[in-house]
């Protein structure tokens, strides 16, 4: 099955809903859409922030995207996804990052919604920064965030074992 | 060998440049044994490179380990973890 795919890399604010539609729309085959945005909130560690400042790597943050896309249809029997990130400035309440996946049924949509933004969390070549009211800082990558992308390696690798 | 190095995010910040060419001394064959010589370069790339254990980078756009062979290479990127998403 061929997944339709769309990644885009963007400074502007995107419609979370218009992209949703795009994948469903005209469609009797597609069951289930899932649709995650991620949001800048207006506190980090519990300092109020003025913003988020993303930087990413132009050329590779594409690819990198493109082959977890190409992973994740490999992987579950997806219709559609589309994946957009924001970089640039972002005040707290806008949307920077969104992942939309379409399947004939919930299971497959869930399941790679959520690979998917678990690797772009840790895989994907973005940087933020916030600005406090003391200056600005580069946020630290978290444990938490590579342990959630690990455990999609180890159920591949027990599937591959079990196979 | 000639080679096109990009730094992001506080590498950048911390080396002064976003990018620069140079040629790799001979005997430099690994991503690992890059980032060594590059903290010899001066104080930024010392404090760039303080921390080894924390520095990713890309071979061409691809995710490398530091063992890897950086022969053949056009474009080498280093950087800290990604906080995306």
């Amino acid at each position: 099955m061929t997944a339709t795919s769309t990644v885009r890399l963007q400074r502007e604010p995107f419609d979370a809903a218009a992209e949703a539609a795009t994948l469903t729309r005209g469609r009797t085959d597609v069951g289930a859409v899932v649709t995650f945005t991620g949001i800048c909130r207006g506190a980090e560690a519990g300092e109020p922030i003025a913003a988020v400042r993303l930087e990413h790597y132009p050329g590779m943050a594409e690819a990198e995207i493109e082959r977890h896309v190409a992973e994740a249809a490999g992987r579950w029997p997806l219709l559609g996804v589309t994946v957009i990130h924001r970089y640039g400035r972002i005040v707290p309440g806008e949307d920077i990052v969104m992942v939309v996946t379409t399947s004939s049924h919930r299971e497959a949509a869930f399941a790679a919604a959520e690979f998917l933004m678990d690797y772009l969390k840790t895989r994907a070549p973005f940087w933020k920064q916030v600005e406090k009211a003391d200056g600005t800082i580069w946020v630290e990558a978290k444990a938490t965030d590579d342990a959630a992308a690990e455990r999609w390696a180890a159920s591949g690798r027990e599937r591959a074992a079990a196979e | 060998m000639r080679v096109k190095l990009l730094y992001f995010a506080w590498v950048r910040e911390r080396i002064g440049k976003p990018e620069e060419d140079i040629e790799v001394p001979a005997g430099i064959a690994t991503v690992g044994e890059l980032i060594d010589w590059l903290a010899s370069r001066g104080e930024e790339y010392a404090h760039a490179f303080a921390n080894p254990k924390v520095i990713r980078a890309a071979i061409d756009r691809t995710h490398v380990k530091p063992q890897t062979p950086i022969g053949g290479a056009s474009e080498i990127a280093f950087f800290p973890p990604m906080t995306g998403g």
